[in-house]
C-alpha cells in the first residue's frame, strides 16, 4: 500500500515503468545466467571428464583435463567396445523410433478421423476406452505382456520378443491412446465441407482421408511426433522387458545401462558413453528446436 | 459392393490397427494382470491356481513395500514442490526483459531431452565423486562422502536429478501461459503503479491457474511413476533400517514392483503391487477430473 501511494505522487516515475529498468534488468540477467550455468554444469562435467584419464579422475575428481586429446582415445575405446557397440545401438534406436512414430501417427490419425466423423454409440465407447486407458500405468501390464507376447509369438511363429516387430507393435499399443486423443481434438475443428466436396467429386473414403484430411493435420502431427519420439527414444523399461538386457537388438538406453554395469567406476569411459548417447538428440534439438518446444507445449495443454 | 458398404469397410480397416494393438498390448495384458494378482502365477507357462487375496495380504505385510510406498509419497510431494517452484521462478526470469531470453528457454529444456538412464549415470558421478571432492577440499562434513550411499541424503539426490530434468519442461508450460496473458492487462497494472511482485501475485498467477493445474498433475503422476533415474542413480540403495526391518532406502514403487517380480521371483506378488499402484493412479486422475470440473463451473 505504501509503495502504491508513493508512485501515485510521482506521475513521471509512473511513465518510466513501461521502459526497461536497467538496474533491475542487469540483476535479473545475472541471476538467470548463474542459474543457467548451474543447469549446464552436468553437461560440462561430462565433456571435461570425457577428456581425462581414469587416473586423473581418481586422483582429483574436480579438475581440468591435462590433455584434451585424450577425448579421442576415450571415444575410440568406448566406440570399439563390444559391450557398448554404439553404432548398433544407434541403428536399433533409430529403426525402432522411426518406424514406431510412422505407424503410431498414421494409424492414430486414421482411427481418430473415423471416430470423429462417425458419431455412433460404438465410436463414443471406443473413444472413452482410449481416454480411460491413458490412466493405465505400464507397471500393471508389463509382466503379463512379456509372457503373453512370448506365447503369442510361439503360436503365430512370428517372434514378438527380442524382435523389431514386437516392440514396434507394443509402442503402437502404448502410444496410440494419447495420439488418438490429440488428433481427435484437432479433427473436431476441421470443417466437414472439404470432405463433402471430395465425396461429391467421387473421391473414395480412403482417398478423402489421405488427400484432403491428412495434409490438414500437419500442425498436430508435430505434437504427436515430438511427444512419442522423446518417450520412445529415451524409454528404458519396455525395451528391457521386450528386447532383454543382453539381446541382439539393443536401444541406446539399454546399451548405456549395460556398459555402465560392466565398467563400474571407470568414470572416464562412462562419461564418454553418456556423451555419445546424448549427442544424437542434442543435434536433432539444435535443428528442430522450434518444433520440439512447440510439440511439448501443445501436448501438455491437450 | 454398394458405396455405403464400401465406405463402412474402409472405416473398419482404418480402425483395425489401433484397435488390434490396443487389445493385444493393453487390454488383454491388463485383464491377465488383474487375474494373475489373485493366483500363484510364476511367470512361466505352468498352470496357475487361484489363491484369493493371499498376494494382497502378503504385500501389505511386506515392510519393504510399505516403506517403498511411503518414500514414493515423500518423493512425490518433495518433487512436485521443487519442480513447480523452480520452473515457475525460471519462467518468470525468461519472460522478463532480460536479453537472450530465447537462448535461456531453449537451454533450460535440454535436460528433458535426455533419458533417465543417461542422466542418472551422470549424476551418480557428481554425487559420488565430484561433490565429495569439493566437500573435502572445503571441509564441509555433510558433503565429504557420497550423497548416494547415505540414507539421509539419498532422497535429496533423487529430487535434485528429477527437478533438474523436469523443471525445463514445466517452465515451457508456464512460459506459454505467461505469453497468453494479454499485454494490456500487465501494462495497465504497471501504469497504475503496481509493483513487480504485486503484478505477479495479483495478475500473473491468477491468470495462469489453468497451467498450474496441468503442471501439478503432470509432475504428480510422473514423480509417482519415477523409474529410470531411480535405477541408474541409486538402484534402490543403500540398505537402511526402517520399522525394525532392513529396507532399500531409495527403492521407489516402480522399482520395488520390478524387483519383487524379477529379483525375488515373486511374480504374483509383484503383479498385486502393480494393481495397487494402478489404483493409486486412478485416484489421482479422479481428483484431477473433478478438480477440472469444479473449475469449469466457477467459470
Amino acid at each position: 500500500m505504501q509503495a502504491e501511494h508513493v508512485h501515485h505522487e510521482h506521475p513521471i516515475e509512473r511513465m518510466a515503468g513501461s521502459k526497461p529498468h536497467p538496474g533491475r534488468r542487469l540483476a535479473l540477467e545475472i541471476v538467470t545466467f548463474i542459474l543457467f550455468i548451474l543447469f549446464m554444469m552436468p553437461f560440462l562435467i561430462v565433456v571435461l571428464n570425457s577428456m581425462r584419464t581414469n587416473a586423473e579422475i581418481i586422483n582429483q575428481p574436480v579438475g581440468w583435463p591435462e590433455n584434451a586429446g585424450n577425448l579421442f582415445a576415450n571415444i575410440k575405446s568406448v566406440w570399439e567396445n563390444p559391450t557398448f557397440n554404439f553404432l548398433n545401438a544407434l541403428r536399433d534406436s533409430v529403426i525402432i523410433t522411426v518406424l514406431s512414430l510412422a505407424i503410431i501417427s498414421i494409424c492414430s490419425a486414421m482411427a481418430a478421423w473415423v471416430l470423429v466423423r462417425n458419431k455412433t454409440k460404438w465410436s463414443n465407447f471406443l473413444f472413452m476406452m482410449y481416454v480411460a486407458a491413458m490412466v493405465i500405468p505400464f507397471q500393471v501390464v508389463m509382466f503379463p505382456l512379456v509372457t503373453w507376447f512370448r506365447d503369442l509369438g510361439n503360436f503365430l511363429h512370428f517372434p514378438m520378443l527380442r524382435s523389431y516387430q514386437g516392440i514396434i507393435f507394443a509402442y503402437l499399443g502404448f502410444g496410440e491412446a494419447m495420439s488418438i486423443f490429440i488428433f481427435h481434438g484437432f479433427i473436431k475443428g476441421v470443417p466437414l465441407e472439404l470432405e463433402e466436396a471430395a465425396d461429391i467429386d467421387g473421391c473414395t473414403r480412403a482417398g478423402t482421408f489421405f488427400r484432403i484430411v491428412l495434409p490438414l493435420l500437419q500442425p498436430v502431427f508435430v505434437t504427436v511426433l515430438v511427444l512419442n519420439g522423446l518417450w520412445i527414444w529415451n524409454d528404458y523399461l519396455l525395451p528391457l522387458l521386450l528386447l532383454g538386457a543382453g539381446g541382439e537388438i539393443r536401444t541406446i538406453p539399454l546399451a548405456v545401462q549395460g556398459f555402465i554395469g560392466s565398467f563400474v567406476k571407470q568414470w572416464h569411459l562412462i562419461m564418454v558413453s553418456t556423451l555419445l548417447a546424448m549427442l544424437p538428440i542434442i543435434i536433432l534439438y539444435i535443428f528442430a528446436q522450434k518444433y520440439i518446444v512447440q510439440g511439448m507445449v501443445d501436448g501438455s495443454i491437450k | 459392393m454398394t458405396s455405403k458398404s464400401k465406405r463402412k469397410l474402409t472405416e473398419g480397416l482404418f480402425l483395425t490397427p489401433t484397435v488390434l494393438a490396443f487389445l493385444v498390448v493393453q487390454i488383454i495384458p491388463f485383464i491377465y494382470g488383474i487375474y494373475y494378482s489373485f493366483t500363484d502365477w510364476t511367470g512361466t507357462g505352468a498352470a496357475t491356481k487361484m489363491v484369493g487375496l493371499e498376494n494382497y495380504i502378503k504385500i501389505f505385510q511386506d515392510k519393504g513395500f510399505l516403506h517403498s510406498f511411503l518414500i514414493t509419497l515423500e518423493f512425490t510431494i518433495l518433487n512436485v514442490i521443487a519442480v513447480n517452484v523452480i520452473a515457475f521462478l525460471i519462467s518468470l526470469l525468461v519472460t522478463s526483459e532480460i536479453r537472450g531470453r530465447n537462448i535461456y528457454r531453449a537451454g533450460f529444456f535440454v535436460p528433458n531431452l535426455i533419458g533417465g538412464i543417461v542422466l542418472g549415470s551422470i549424476w551418480q558421478f557428481i554425487f559420488s565423486s565430484i561433490l565429495p571432492s569439493i566437500g573435502q577440499a572445503l571441509n564441509i562434513a555433510g558433503l565429504s562422502k557420497s550423497l548416494i550411499t547415505n540414507t539421509n541424503t539419498v532422497m535429496f539426490t533423487m529430487v535434485t536429478v528429477n527437478t533438474w530434468q523436469y523443471a525445463g519442461y514445466i517452465m515451457l508450460i508456464f512460459v506459454a501461459a505467461i505469453q497468453g496473458i494479454p499485454k494490456s492487462v500487465l501494462e495497465a497494472a504497471e501504469v497504475d503503479g503496481a509493483p513487480y511482485w504485486r503484478r505477479i501475485r495479483s495478475i500473473q498467477i491468477p491468470l495462469m491457474a489453468n497451467s498450474f493445474t496441468i503442471s501439478l498433475f503432470l509432475t504428480l503422476t510422473n514423480s509417482f511413476k519415477m523409474y529410470d533415474v531411480n535405477v541408474a542413480l541409486t538402484n534402490g540403495g543403500p540398505t537402511g533400517l526402517w520399522s525394525k526391518t532392513i529396507v532399500n532406502s531409495s527403492e521407489l514403487l516402480a522399482l520395488n514392483i520390478y524387483n519383487t517380480a524379477f529379483k525375488y521371483n515373486k511374480m504374483a506378488q509383484g503383479q498385486a503391487k502393480a494393481v495397487i499402484f494402478f489404483l493409486v493412479l486412478v485416484v489421482f486422475s479422479v481428483i484431477q477430473v473433478s478438480w477440472n470440473k469444479s473449475k469449469e463451473v466457477e467459470m
